[in-house]
């Protein structure tokens, strides 16, 4: 029981002091009082309209990302599976600024171009794994998702070197990820696209328990593998895609945040989902007010943090798990 | 005879792309409360007739029924509700707890979400006591050796409170040691709880030991079947294993001993 409290007590920090730094420097009783609407109005807005909606797109997203990463991770049955990774992200955002040169870029169509996107990438990805052999190999799965991922990028950037200036720019700002965007629309719009995907795959935790075996045992402990499998699939693409149809593409979160799970306290997905949910939010809320403030008035595209923090804390893992 | 578990009737079943069916026309019967031994040498398709049992191929021609309805009508959960089957290998991809692998038996019977009740905890513990796994319930998947991993799959299988348990050459990298343990097992199982079980090995001679009746296949068709000492003979030894043997019977049962070739002339002189 104690850990879902550590849990909520690092979530609720990680908010905290995501709503309380930036350029203008508030005190908690300055930032409770703005939350009531008391106080200047300025700083009302500033922690109303600005910080508040920006944690809280960052704790969402994050989460989501995190759970994709634990899902993907027994689906393929490889712990080096991603949204990023398996193509997912990058065939979102092409989706997503295809939409958006196209001029048909509203705040409601953004999210479902960008699953659409994520859905043909994961088709796409798992042709090719399949052409490769007969029985498929998650080592050739995840390499068809860095190629698909690698085609998308292309695509990307051959959309917006031929996109009018006016349609370049914002898709350009969206490329760069992070939550300069955010807003309330933002989150209601997320969460909207999130919420459906999120319930079913936490609703599956125990047949991805049986999948984290392998397909054989799962069958015969029963799962309907390969329906279960298609729902997986197209639920983590849904939720990707909403994850990067509103703050880009955004690596690390969804590799690393599982297995940090795992090694504090197993792999059973019931308790795992979860918990790579709270971590997963506090550790890019976290990571965004890092990007925030750590230049002022400069401010870092939050995947560069997510990177930078990442990529050791992976390594360290991996010998941790070697060991 | 009396109610049947498994039954094929003319099943064939062949591979996308292959040119020859990995099993041909096979018809049997597995009854309620026996136990019975699949055996044949590697490539014969003893697996593939397994998975047409269980439901995990569907048959090319012919029907296959498990409770007395075709088997593809069954789903999954209800399956593995009747059903327990002990794999020869697996690879967890994250490390798991014996005691949770073990309580993956349970999700037939309380689905995705439920948390374990008190019956099921019970279930985990009886299954864990039978497989004398017991003292391995804290380890991590990942520590155990093989003969201790076969222990826990078969908990895992008991675990589920099937009527049938299905050993699908569940010991076929093990020693001796544990290759007896765990028919013993399946054995104990089937005599004193009223289990059916189905034992698929290509060690004849094991299984010969323990079992009701033998099926056994060769090249994808069912030779023989009936009780060991009716069908074990010489020549359908020779035959399926392409070897040259001699018979000996220990306690009734027919065992066959592989033959030197030096030794083959003077055992055909008499």
């Amino acid at each position: 029981m104690s850990r879902w409290v550590w849990l909520a007590v690092l979530a609720t920090l990680a908010l905290a002091a995501a709503v309380l730094v930036g350029p203008a420097e508030l005190g908690l009783g300055d930032a409770l009082r703005a939350l009531g609407g008391r106080g200047d109005q300025v700083t009302v807005a500033i922690v109303r309209d600005l910080r508040v909606p920006r944690a809280l797109l960052a704790f969402l997203v994050g989460g989501s990302l995190a759970v994709c990463g634990a899902v993907l991770q027994a689906l393929v049955r490889n712990p080096l599976a991603d949204p990023y990774l398996l193509g997912l992200s990058g065939g979102a955002g092409l989706g997503a600024v295809l939409a958006i040169a196209l001029g048909i870029g509203g705040a409601w169509a953004v999210p479902a171009a960008a699953s659409i996107g994520a859905l043909a990438a994961i088709v796409l990805v798992y042709r090719l794994a399949v052409v490769a052999g007969a029985v498929l190999d998650t080592r050739i799965l995840l390499l068809a998702g860095v190629v698909v991922g690698s085609f998308a990028a292309a695509l990307v950037g051959a959309i917006m070197a031929l996109s009018p200036a006016e349609h370049l720019r914002s898709a350009l700002l969206w490329l760069l990820g992070g939550f300069d965007a955010a807003s309330w629309q933002a989150v209601g719009v997320f969460g909207a696209y999130a919420v459906v995907p999120l319930v079913l795959l936490v609703r599956e935790s125990r047949p991805l328990d049986l999948l984290s075996l392998g397909e054989e045992p799962a069958r015969f402990l029963g799962a309907d593998v390969e329906p279960l499998k298609r729902r997986l699939y197209v639920a983590a693409s849904v939720l990707t895609a909403a994850a990067v149809a509103v703050s880009g593409i955004i690596g690390f979160v969804g590799l690393v945040v599982p297995h940090a799970i795992r090694l504090l306290w197993g792999s059973t997905h019931r308790a795992l989902l979860p918990a790579a949910f709270l971590l997963g939010g506090a550790l890019l809320v976290a990571a965004d007010a890092v990007a925030r403030t750590a230049f002022a008035p400069l401010s870092l595209p939050v995947g560069v943090v997510t990177a930078v923090v990442g990529v050791p804390v992976f390594a360290v893992l991996v010998r941790r798990w070697a060991s | 005879m009396g109610e049947l578990i498994f039954e094929a009737r003319s099943a064939s079943y062949r591979y996308a792309g292959a040119a020859t069916d990995a099993v041909t026309r096979a018809s049997f019967a597995v009854p309620r409360g026996a136990l019975v031994g699949i055996v044949g040498p590697n490539g014969s398709g003893k697996t593939t007739l397994l998975r047409l049992l269980l439901g995990a191929l569907t048959p090319t021609a012919g029907e296959v029924r498990a409770f007395g309805a075709p088997v593809a009508t069954w789903k999954r959960r209800a399956l593995a509700r009747r059903i327990g089957v002990v794999v020869q290998r697996e690879e967890p991809t994250f490390p798991l707890r014996v005691r949770e692998t073990v309580a993956l038996g349970r999700y037939p019977h309380i689905g995705a979400m439920r948390a374990l009740g008190p019956a099921d905890h019970a279930a985990v513990a009886t299954a864990l006591a039978r497989a004398d796994a017991t003292a391995l319930a804290d380890r991590w998947t990942a520590t155990l050796s093989g003969g201790e991993w076969q222990r826990v799959r078969l908990a895992r299988a008991l675990a589920q409170e099937p009527e049938v348990l299905v050993l699908d050459e569940a010991t076929a990298n093990l020693d001796l040691r544990h290759e007896m343990e765990a028919f013993e097992l399946a054995a104990e199982m089937v005599r004193a709880h009223g289990l059916t079980g189905v034992l698929v090995s290509h060690h004849v001679n094991l299984v010969a030991r323990f079992v009701d009746r033998l099926v056994i296949i060769d090249r994808g068709e069912v030779l023989a079947m009936g009780p060991p000492a009716a069908v074990l003979t010489r020549e359908a030894v020779e035959r399926v294993f392409a070897w040259p043997v001699d018979l000996v019977h220990w306690r009734g049962v027919p065992q066959f001993v592989p033959l030197r070739r030096a030794e083959r002339a003077a055992s055909q002189e008499p």
